[in-house]
This record gives structure tokens, sequence and C-alpha cells, in this order.
């Protein structure tokens, strides 16, 4: 089906459905949905062309309220639906909502498999290092020491940082945003979209009820300008209240450090240019941590692969086509058969 | 040991007609397939085995290939480890080939073999205690040294200690014939020796009066790359077919000949049932005007599906190797939520990990076919051996109350229709439905009367359309299925999942009312599907009586040849094949109640027996084997004879 590109503008209201919003109040998973609506309405999305498809969770709940085509699955398996959908239907621009849990715990296979062959989806991950919907048991994303009813000593687990489990599987598209920084994610968003092949998204998200201020180290306004670093391509990655802090790369130790223009002898062009091309230089990025680093955010890595997924599975069914439709009379008479009369 | 009329024939084996000569003197058993009145003597069992290395099964393929083009009615059982090469020599990686042909309908594979070849003493190990007393062995006596004879388990040379005292024995050193004859080509003293099972068919294909044309062709093709090897094991073919010609081989076994079958008139191949299910896939698809995508996970023995399929993308179909069994669901899910035909292939635990997703899609009420090739359970149980176990995971496997069709084939030929059935139903009621083969029909390979796709009806999927009043479970007052709005529909943008939806307007619903509505009728929509499907009709025999055997699969050729046996003895027996498992034919209850008994022979412990008791309150008695093997004729009609006090 051809996508038919339609005058009439869209506005965001246009992108939301009729259902009422199910949330907890304060859950930033609201702001990522109106972030989300405008987007597609600035972007010229149209509704029967989109599908948001999600597994289970509270972010997987974000397709009933959206006034496009939505399907939400089982616990971890959206990347597999959206797959199967995406080889039906490779023209439709297919989202995949998913969190913590359901991405990185039961469906990290999928995720993983979605990553690694490229296949075109836009998958946001909702990051709020808990599970909500269940009440509050700590996820692969909390930290060590996180007290939960599964974990009433502290959890043990080394956690999985979302990124570089991405930048691992293969993914060629990464980013990260907060959920309540509307007009970054709204970069995101499109930057996502446009990308052809499997578009990564890591969204920081509050669980008001279970982890509240769990990045408040980054998060809160008084840290914030000293906490985040918001990387764009081609331009020096500065951050501070001043912005005269920036990442520096330490050839010795193959290291990124924080550096502070003016000290130490340490000049603007001292500090490291964002390249979203360079795969070693995201690896680096996504290895920082708060307290230590500030939280990267932007796109990471951006670097598209010659064909996604679908394409190439769509190129060699056209090759197979070449020789012209099958014939399953045919088909089935062609090798060693008999005549009996 | 040969009478006169094949010893005669020595030099005109053509004109002879009467293939079973080579054992006629020693037959003192029943022959293979369990029957005991004379024109039965019109059909031989063969059983092939060796190391699986040893390329047994190429070697049954072609040799059935072979019968097949010469007219034979045929059915066959590859019978393999599942290791791919287990350490040479031992019992556990002996693979084995049967045929069972003949000048008469072939229903099974054979009770027991008249003739074994063992290609080493693992071979014979596994092997001897099935053959017919009286039958052939043909031993590769290359390979009996003292040490292949310990590791098979012999403490003394079989062929010494009156082992074989109840068969007749062969002894052919067939690897030196083999290697005498490939070496000169300049291939390596193993490719050499691999051209022993081309040997063998060739010594095979003399004995009963074959052409060997198929397997040259073969040969060609598969070694195009490698003129050495091909011509090596073309040589091999020929000396192996000379062999018998010159040695005089007729004073210990005649060539024979057996004249075709009478077949309806038509245009035959073989298929195994891998292969006619795939294209049953294909024709189903077409007569529904959909695309298909099949997404699967590597398992034995449902692979080939996914193998077959790969190879037909000129077909509009598109095929996608998952990282899981659940994966492969799911993404068949999505396929289907998209607008095409969603098909996902498996075995017994890939379809246990899909079941969570079966439900989605039982929920979201989405066209879905599920193919399972059963196998030895539980767990990873005997993945290459067949069984009928996973009937209860097909009814009944799914958390909650979640009905979906299921139907079994009862032959390779069969699952082409099977197939088709299966995809009419799945687009018309908007559901998954569940295939059954196994793993026998799966591998097993039988002559074919090509269908002809126009002898079949379309029935073209309509997706929904219209804007007005539009809800995704708006439902056909007939069949209740619900419609099928695809994505990129303009004005039908709406929300499915799994969480239950409001039977008015498809939004997500808590309400207590509600969802036993939902459930009701999600029952109902499969319950109604009992009124589409052919009435129970009786297989063989009268539609009421003393005995009914009932049976479903691949467990169709035994029983009706026994009791075929025991009607032509005189006992008042009939057979019901049951193909629609779920929902069962409105019929079926009052057929069994028409029976005094009734008895259910399957390969598991219970599960059909179990079902037509709760459905009917039938008081049936059971015949069960779970053994790997397939139900033999004489275990079915041993089991009649003894419920009808005819022993």
């Amino acid at each position: 089906m051809n996508i038919t590109v339609q005058p009439d503008k869209l506005t965001a209201k246009d992108f939301a459905s009729d259902q009422e919003v199910r949330w907890c109040p304060g859950c930033g998973d609201y702001a990522i949905l109106k972030a989300m609506h405008k987007s597609l309405a600035d972007m010229g999305a149209r509704p029967e062309n989109t599908v948001f498809i999600s597994g289970i969770g509270c972010s997987s709940r974000f397709p009933y309220y959206m006034a496009t085509y939505g399907f939400h699955t089982i616990h971890g398996r959206a990347p597999a639906v959206a797959t199967g959908l995406k080889l039906a239907r490779p023209e439709l621009d297919v989202w995949v909502v998913t969190g913590d849990g359901d991405a990185l715990s039961i469906g990290g296979n999928h995720l993983f498999h979605a990553l690694r062959r490229n296949v075109d989806l836009n998958i946001l991950l909702f990051n709020n290092e808990i599970y909500g919907l269940t009440k509050g048991q700590a996820s692969p994303t909390s930290r060590v020491g996180q007290r939960s009813p599964s974990t009433p000593m502290g959890s043990i687990d080394s956690p999985i940082e979302a990124c570089t489990f991405a930048l691992g599987c293969g993914a060629r598209f990464i980013a990260r945003g907060i959920d309540v920084q509307a007009k970054e994610l709204d970069v995101l968003f499109k930057r996502a979209r446009e990308h052809k092949g499997a578009s990564f998204v890591e969204i920081i998200q509050n669980c008001i009820v279970y982890n509240d201020a769990t990045f408040s180290a980054f998060t809160d306004k008084d840290v914030a300008a000293d906490m985040q670093l918001h990387v764009k391509h081609g331009q020096p990655m500065l951050f501070g209240k001043e912005r005269n802090k920036g990442l520096r790369l330490n050839t010795q130790t193959l290291k990124l450090e924080i550096v502070v223009i003016g000290q130490n002898g340490v000049e603007e062009k001292d500090i490291l240019v964002h390249d979203e091309t360079n795969r070693v230089l995201a690896g680096l990025l996504v290895a920082l941590r708060p307290p230590s680093f500030p939280e990267v955010l932007g796109v990471i890595y951006c670097d598209p692969a010659p064909m996604s997924y679908e394409a190439a599975v769509k190129a060699q069914e056209a090759q197979a086509k070449l020789k012209g439709p099958g014939d399953l009379d045919k088909l089935m008479r062609t090798g060693n058969t008999w005549s009996v009369t | 040991m040969l009478n006169a009329v094949a010893r005669k024939s020595r030099r005109t084996r053509r004109e002879i007609l009467r293939p079973m000569n080579l054992q006629t003197d020693a037959r003192k058993g029943a022959p293979g397939d369990g029957s005991v009145n004379k024109s039965e003597l019109d059909s031989v069992v063969v059983r092939f085995a060796g190391d699986s290395g040893d390329g047994v099964q190429l070697l049954g393929a072609q040799f059935s290939q072979e019968t097949a083009l010469a007219g034979n009615s045929l059915a066959t059982f590859p019978d393999f480890p599942a290791e791919i090469r287990a350490p040479t020599g031992t019992t556990y990686g002996v693979s084995a080939f049967q045929i069972n042909f003949g000048s008469r309908l072939i229903k099974t594979a054979g009770d027991q073999p008249d003739v074994l070849v063992a290609l080493n003493p693992a071979a014979l190990m596994v092997n001897y205690k099935g053959l017919r007393k009286g039958g052939l062995v043909i031993l590769d006596s290359g390979a009996f040294k003292e040490k292949d004879i310990k590791r098979a388990g012999f403490a003394i040379d079989p062929r010494l200690d009156g082992t074989l005292k109840e068969f007749r024995v062969l002894e052919i050193d067939i690897s030196a014939q083999a290697l005498e004859v490939a070496k000169p080509f300049g291939v390596s003293q193993k490719e050499a020796l691999r051209t022993k099972n081309l040997w063998t068919l060739g010594l095979v294909s003399w004995m009963y009066d074959r052409e060997m044309v198929s397997t040259m062709d073969y040969v060609t093709r598969k070694f195009a790359a490698e003129d050495t090897v091909r011509d090596a094991n073309i040589a091999a073919l020929k000396a192996g077919h000379a062999y018998g010609e010159t040695h005089e081989l007729a004073g210990d076994i005649a060539p024979v000949s057996m004249p075709s079958v009478k077949a309806e008139p038509g245009t035959y191949r073989l298929v195994s049932g891998a292969e006619s299910l795939a294209w049953g896939l294909v024709a189903g698809a077409q007569l529904a005007s959909l695309e298909l995508v099949l997404a699967s996970y590597p398992i034995t023995p449902s692979s080939p599906i996914l193998h077959i399929l790969a190879k037909l993308k000129q077909f509009g179909i598109t095929t996608f190797q998952a990282e899981d069994e659940i994966a492969a669901c799911c993404a068949a899910i999505g396929a289907s939520y998209g607008g095409k035909l969603g098909v996902t292939a498996s075995s017994g635990p890939g379809i246990a990990l899909k079941t969570e997703a079966i439900g989605l899609a039982i929920s979201t009420e989405l066209p879905l076919v599920i193919v399972n090739t059963q196998r030895g359970g539980p767990s990873t149980g005997l993945p290459t051996k067949t069984e009928q176990s996973d009937l209860y995971i097909a009814v009944w496997g799914r958390n909650a109350d979640a009905p979906i069709p299921v139907i079994a084939s009862s032959s390779p030929g069969d699952c082409f229709d099977v197939a088709i059935e299966a995809v009419r139903l799945a687009t018309k009621y908007m559901t998954p439905v569940m295939i059954l083969s196994d793993g026998y029909i799966a591998n097993a390979a039988e002559p074919w009367l090509i269908p002809s796709m126009k002898d079949y009806k379309p029935f073209k999927v309509e997706f929904h359309t219209k804007t007005e009043d539009f809800h995704p479970f708006i439902r056909d007052p007939f069949t209740l299925a619900r419609v099928w709005a695809v994505p990129g529909t303009p004005g039908l943008m709406h929300r499915i999942g799994g969480i239950e939806k409001d039977y008015n307007s498809g939004n997500i619903s808590y309400d207590p009312a509600n969802h036993q509505k939902m459930t009701d009728t999600r029952a109902a929509k499969i319950d109604n599907i009992a009124n589409d499907i052919p009435e129970q009709t009786v297989a063989l025999g009268e539609a009421k009586g003393k005995l009914a055997v009932v049976g479903w699969g691949s467990t169709f050729g035994p029983i009706n040849r026994a009791v075929s046996n025991m009607r032509d003895q005189g006992l008042d027996v009939s057979h019901i094949h049951i193909r629609h498992i779920w929902p069962l034919p409105r019929n079926l209850g009052q057929l069994l109640k028409s029976y005094e008994k009734v008895l259910i022979a399957e390969m598991n412990n219970g599960q059909m027996v179990t079902l037509l008791k709760s459905q009917y309150l039938v008081d049936a008695k059971s015949l069960l084997k779970v053994s790997g093997q397939p139900l033999k004729i004489e275990e079915v009609s041993s089991a009649i004879r003894s419920l009808l006090g005819s022993n």
C-alpha cells in the first residue's frame, strides 16, 4: 500500500485516542505521550500508517492512548510482533514502546535480535528502573542496593545499562532523553523515525509511586546543568551552568575525563567534538554514569546501514520473482513424476 | 531354495509376476503387513540399516523413488537417530529406512521386514530381531571385523553362533566391492568407501528390477561440482547392479518384478508430509488471496517446512527464522495483524513455548496457522521419533479458556488438504488453528496423485474497509468472526491487545458480565465450526456393529489394514478415523454409541480416549503405544481379536 500524502495538517489532538489515560497522576509517561502526540503531528505522520506495538507494563499501555493503529501484545514480545508486522507491511511506520523489565528482562532476546537484524522499528524504552505494574519489584536496570518487595535487603544484581546493551547488540541508532524534556524528545522522535533501521531511544522516566526521584541526581533542576550532557553531532561536548565543563579523551588511559576550560591549561579546542557516526566514541559515552559523570543525552550514535532488515528481505523476494511468479501446479509436477492412465 | 518359476526367471525376470518368490519357501510367519491371504504376497518390506554416516536415508529415498516410478504402491519409514554422526559402529548411531512396496495398495511401512540390508554389525544388532522369520539378511561382510562386532555388542560373531539361524543370510563384502570400483576415479579412500550406499542400491535395484535412471540423475545433480565423486558413485551403483546379474545370485535371491498397482488415473509423485504440508500452506494462501509469512525456529522434525517455504519466495512467501519459538509465533501474529497469513511451524517443545502467544492470537482474534509436527516427549524426548502425544496441548494446552480448531493429517499426502482446511478455518473464523502432523508423516513418503489447484474452491479474504460504525470486534452474525481491519486502512485506526475487550466497542473492559460474554462468544465461535466441517464418516465397515476402532493422525494406515484383515476373517469391526480433533464432528458422539464396543488406538498414553470420554461419556477401550515407533498392524489386529473374543 502506498502512503498517500494528504494536505490536511493534523494536530497533536488528532493523535490522541478517546481513551481515558490510566497512569498514576504525576507519572512521567504522561509527558512522553504528550510529546509523541505533538511530534507525530509536526512530522506529518498519518495515523492510519502509524502503528504502536507494546509489550506488558505501565509503558506498554501507551498504544491505547494513541489515535493510530495499536497492538498491546504480551510481556517482552513486542519487538517480535513488530518484526512480523514490518515483514508483512514494510511501508508502515512502526513504533515499539517498552519498559526496562519488558525489554531487558523477559524480552531481552527479542530486543537483541530486532536490533542486530536492524529491523526498521522505532523502539522507545521507558526506563524507570523498577517494575511498576506488578507493584515495585527490582528491574534489570535497578541499581545494586535497591530495596523493593522482592529485594528487601537490597538488590544484589548488577544492573544492565540500556544503551550499552543496545550498542552491544549492534544497534545503529542510539539516543537517550528524559521524560519531561519534551523539546529534546521531539528531536529524538524525529531522528528515530527518519533513521532507516532499528532506532533505539532510552527515555529516562520517573515512576512517582515505586521509584520516585531515583534520577534526581541528574534531573533535579539545581543539578541538571552540571549533570546533563546534551550531545550534538559536530559540536564540542560541553556542559555545566557556565558551559565550561567538557569531555576530553585521555589518550593514556583511553578513558573520557571531565575537564574545565580555563583550568590546567584546558582550552575549548581540547574538548572532544561529538561524532555520532563513531561507534568507539558511542561506547565511551554510554559507559558514562552519574554521579561521576553527567548523563549523556541526545543522539549518541547514528550510523545507518545500507539497508534495513525488511528491505533486504523484500529485495531477495523481488529477486526471486524475477523469474516470474510461482506456479504451484507446475511446482508440484517438477521432478520425478509418473502417469497412470 | 527357489521354486522352478523363479529359477527359470534369471534371464527373463520381467515376466515374473510373483514378487515374493524370493522368500516363498522360507515364509512361515505373517508377511510384512500382517495379512494372510494369498493376494497380499504381492508386497515386500525391505529395511536398510547402517551407520548414520553411511547414507542409508539417501539409499532408502532413492530406492523409494525408483519404486514409485515403477508404479508400485509404497509407504516408507525413515528411522534415524537424533545425533547427526554418532560414533561409528555404535548401536545408537544406527540409521534405518524401511519401505513396504507392492502391487496392491500399501497402507503402512510394514510390521516386519522381509529383507534386512545391514551395512555394519551395529545395524544388524539393532534390527535383526524385527525381521520376519525366514527373512533375508544381506550383510556387508567387509564391515564385520572383530572390533566392529564387539562394538555392536555381540559377544561372538553373529554369523557363526546361530544368532541368525532363523534367517537366510547373504554375505557380500560390499565395502571392498565399492572401494574397488570407486578408487580408480581418483577419489579419496573415504569418498570411495562412501559409495557403498550406491553400490547397495544397485544390488537391490537389480533384485526388484528397478530402473536406476532417476538415481543417476540425482547423483549427477548432487555431485555436479565434483566430477570424480559423481562418476565414482554412478560406477558403484552400476557395479552393484552388475554384481547381482553376474554373480549368479539368483541361487540365493531371485530378481523379481512387481506389477504396478491399480491406481486412479492422473499424474503421481512421491511426496513427504513436510513437502505436502508446505505446499498445502501455499495453496491455502492462494485460495485465500493472501500472502504467506512463515516464522519458525529450527526444530526436529519440523524444520523441513521452513526449508521448503524458504525456497518459494516467488510465490509471495516471506520466511523468517526467528530468534526463538516465542518470537516465531509472535512474528506470525504480527504478520496476520498486518493482513498476511501468519504461519508458525514447530514441534512439541516449541509448541509449549508458543502457547502464551497463541493465547494472544485467540484473544485478539487474528488468524494464525500453527503446524505441530509431533515427536516423542516430554521435554526433549525423542526428537527424531514419532508420537501423537500433543493432542492435549493442542486442544487444552493454554492458560484460561482458549479453544482453537485442531486438525490432524492421516498421511504424507493428506497434509496438503489439511493445510488448506487450516487456512480456510483460520481466515473464515479469525482464529489460530493447529495442524497436528507427526515425525512419521513428516519424513515418510508415499505416492501421491498430484492435485490441481483448479479443483479447489477459493475462499478469498475480504478486509474490512467500512469506516461507518466501525470497531474492531464487529462480528459476523453467522460465523461470529470479527472483522479483519488492517493497519494502513484510513479511518479504521484501532487498538487491540491481550486485555479483555468490550463486546460492543473493542476497548479495554474489566466488566464482569462482559468477560463472561466474550468468553462464551469465543467458545461459541469455535464450537460453531462443527457445522462447517464434514460429518464423521466410517473409513471402513458399517456405521454400527460390535466394534469400532477409532484412530486419528498417522495411525490411519495400520488401523485401516488391521480392520480390513479382521473383516476378511469375518469379524464385525469398523474403522473410524477422526480428522477434525476440535471441534469434533457433530455426529461423532451418536456414531460411537452405535457400536457395542469402541477401541481407540493412538501413539500416546491415552489422550484421544480422554477427550472422547469427556465429550460423549463413551466407555472406550484403549490401545496405546509410546515407543517412538509407528503402530503395527498386528498390534491393532490382536487388540481387535481380543475385544471380539476371537483369539
